[in-house]
């Protein structure tokens, strides 16, 4: 039995200290003072740099005013360390007060640790990215089948339009819809303006200020406008459909729904998809008329292209096959940021953090996936050359 | 487990009894709803304290008020032998680390294992290595009656009796010398709260523990509580030893302490002890 560095320390009165004391029967640990829970820090290291000698060790405890259960660990823990390396460890001068503490203490020390640490290297690293992979095969599966069942539950509410919740679908629709008339038509306000301004400083240098009306109208109308009110739309309503649905998840009112008899793919999803489906093609109008208004408006103060001229250029040289291209879009992009949102919703588990989590990704998947889908169209159009 | 803080020693029926918690004149009102006037309460070291009382006579709210959450409109309280209404905030958080609570539905961090959850205060409060304090956690996880297999789960994945037991051993984290605890056995069931009874009980006696517990189960009541403090017309009315409820003249108490529910909790009690 040894103790390394120093064996007394002198802590004031209430503080745990630990002597070791050598004599022909055995060595001998006195304890004394507070083992307590919050004091324990400054024994700890010396109680860990105990280890066992050749002889029996005694324990006495008779110094020892009070003892808590951190302070019983850490003697039980010290007793059995040794014990194992073979040494006998008696426990001495125990007061009535601290011996039913101790056994308790020692009945409940768990045998195994309960949480593994997370553990590093090659293997694990690989096992966690095949993890990753076959989880998200896993989620896209479980993406498709629900947007299957959303798609099925629609058709089915589109044939008997009657059995649609039409209270529900209403009030999604000024959620979602409505109410996001104002920052949408700000924005495709803006657009248009910034479009005029940038187009203007460039194309006056050929001369071809007047140019700048093809500029606005094609970008606003085929992609800026459907795009960035698809956008707005995912952070301000994809998060708002997921959280919402996601604390009904959290609450187990999509369970008590179920036990009801009803579906919750009818109940929660489709007035939502629905909403968005009907909202985001004429939100996305508003942005397109609001971006003209913009692009006009710049245009006339800036290049002195006069409304009259920017009409008449307008309806001349802009197909309506730009404003359609635009246009077909929108249904998609409402689905998909739908669908994102109320399957991310689905997939909370247990708690709010899950909610937090789940909306996050809600809003960056489908903002990524309005982005891929409209790469996508931009190639479909171009080789079928419209 | 003295500090030598707190001496208010009060001779009572020849033997000598320390005040943890003492509430004096205390007044709580919301708005014009005056739910606590002038109410006194003491607690003894080493007690276990029921506190019982009709909806809405504030037994929440004056465990809320004694830990600090909901500040009174009057009164004083002194816990551990700080008055913990004007003490300095350093003061306030030693006391803090001497008490523990549990609340009625755990309110564990969502976003930690039960282990996490209850090696949360110490990593906050205290001085010593992650491996000591991890070991100390899975400790009072085992206390508790928790297999080491819980340290692991997200609060989510228990069952509502083991989220009550994960947050008895959050509260015991820091070895408090008082615990509170809200409405503990409220949803379990009947062999589950006995379970709960009885764990609390043990850990009473055999560390030390003064327990204010706030609770509507006879059952416990009858079980593992020395006393019994009942709250009613904004005031604790009468407290005492459960045998002595019976004889109380108050329709309220009369009829919690002598309907049939009493009589059946009251033999299963006298059974069990």
């Amino acid at each position: 039995m040894q103790l390394t560095g120093e064996s007394t320390f002198d802590w004031p009165m209430s503080a745990p200290s630990l002597t070791l004391e050598g004599s022909d029967s055995g060595a001998v640990l006195h304890l004394a003072g507070r083992f307590l829970t919050r004091s324990l820090g400054t024994v700890e290291k010396r109680f860990a740099d105990l280890s066992g000698g050749t002889g029996p060790l005694r324990i006495d405890m008779s110094e020892v005013d009070v003892v808590d259960t951190g302070g019983a660990w850490l003697i039980c823990d010290l007793m059995a360390r040794l014990q194992a390396e073979g040494v006998a460890v008696e426990l001495v001068g125990v007061k009535d007060a601290h011996r039913a503490l101790i056994d308790t203490v020692r009945d409940a020390i768990p045998e195994e640790h309960g949480e593994e640490e997370a553990a590093r290297g090659l293997v694990p690293w690989l096992e966690r990215l095949g993890k990753g992979v076959v989880g998200a095969g896993k989620d896209t599966a479980s993406i498709l089948s629900f947007l299957g069942q959303t798609l099925a539950a629609l058709a089915k509410g589109l044939v008997r339009p009657w059995t649609l919740r039409g209270a529900s679908l209403v009030s999604q629709m000024d959620d979602a819809g409505f109410k996001a008339v104002p920052i949408v038509a700000l924005m495709g306000f803006l657009i248009g303006v910034v479009l005029a301004f940038q187009g203007a400083t460039q194309l006056q240098q050929f001369g071809a200020e007047v140019f700048v009306v093809e500029l606005i109208s094609i970008s606003v109308l085929r992609e800026l406008g459907i795009l960035l009110t698809a956008i707005i739309v995912a952070g301000r309503s994809g998060s708002a459909f997921t959280a919402s649905v996601g604390s009904m998840k959290v609450q187990e009112e999509i369970d008590a729904m179920r036990t009801l008899g009803l579906d919750p793919i009818e109940v929660l999803v489709l007035p939502r998809v629905l909403a968005l489906l009907i909202m985001l093609p004429i939100l996305g109008f508003i942005a397109n008329m609001a971006g003209l208004f913009g692009g006009a408006l710049m245009s006339w103060i800036n290049l002195g292209v006069s409304p009259g001229m920017f009409i008449t250029r307008l309806q001349e040289n802009t197909d309506f096959w730009h404003l359609a291209v635009g246009m077909i879009k929108a249904p998609f992009f409402a689905v998909v940021i739908g669908v994102i949102a109320c399957w991310q919703a689905f997939q909370v588990r247990g708690s709010s953090t899950s909610v937090g989590q789940r909306t996050t990704a809600s809003v960056v998947q489908s903002i990524f996936l309005v982005i891929a889908i409209d790469a996508l169209f931009s190639i479909f159009f171009a080789e079928m050359g419209i | 487990m003295m500090d030598g803080v707190m001496q208010q020693q009060v001779q009572g029926a020849g033997e000598t009894r320390e005040a943890v918690i003492t509430v004096r004149g205390l007044r709580n009102q919301f708005g014009a709803q005056v739910v606590h006037d002038n109410l006194d309460l003491d607690v003894w070291r080493g007690e276990v304290l029921g506190i019982v009382g009709g909806s809405g006579t504030g037994k929440s709210v004056l465990l809320r008020t004694i830990v600090g959450l909901n500040r009174p409109a009057a009164g004083s309280i002194d816990v551990l032998g700080v008055d913990v209404l004007n003490a300095s905030d350093a003061d306030r958080q030693t006391v803090e680390q001497r008490w523990g609570v549990a609340f009625q539905d755990g309110a564990l961090f969502s976003a930690l294992t039960v282990l996490q959850n209850v090696m949360a205060p110490m990593r906050e409060h205290l001085k010593m290595s992650h491996a000591l304090m991890r070991a100390l956690g899975e400790l009072k996880i085992s206390l508790v009656g928790l297999p080491p297999l819980a340290c692991g789960k997200f609060p989510s994945e228990l069952s509502g009796g083991m989220r009550k037991r994960a947050a008895l051993a959050r509260a015991l984290a820091m070895d408090p010398e008082i615990v509170f605890l809200d409405e503990p056995t409220a949803g379990l069931d009947p062999i589950g709260a006995a379970a709960y009874d009885e764990l609390i009980g043990e850990l009473q006696r055999s560390l030390g523990l003064t327990v204010f517990m706030v609770t509507h189960d006879l059952d416990s009541l009858y079980a593992i509580c020395d006393r019994i403090a009942v709250l009613a017309e904004k005031k604790v009315l009468i407290e005492g030893p459960i045998g002595e409820m019976t004889k109380v003249d108050h329709p309220w108490v009369q009829e919690y302490f002598t309907g049939p529910r009493a009589r059946a909790a009251q033999e299963k009690g006298l059974g069990r002890g």
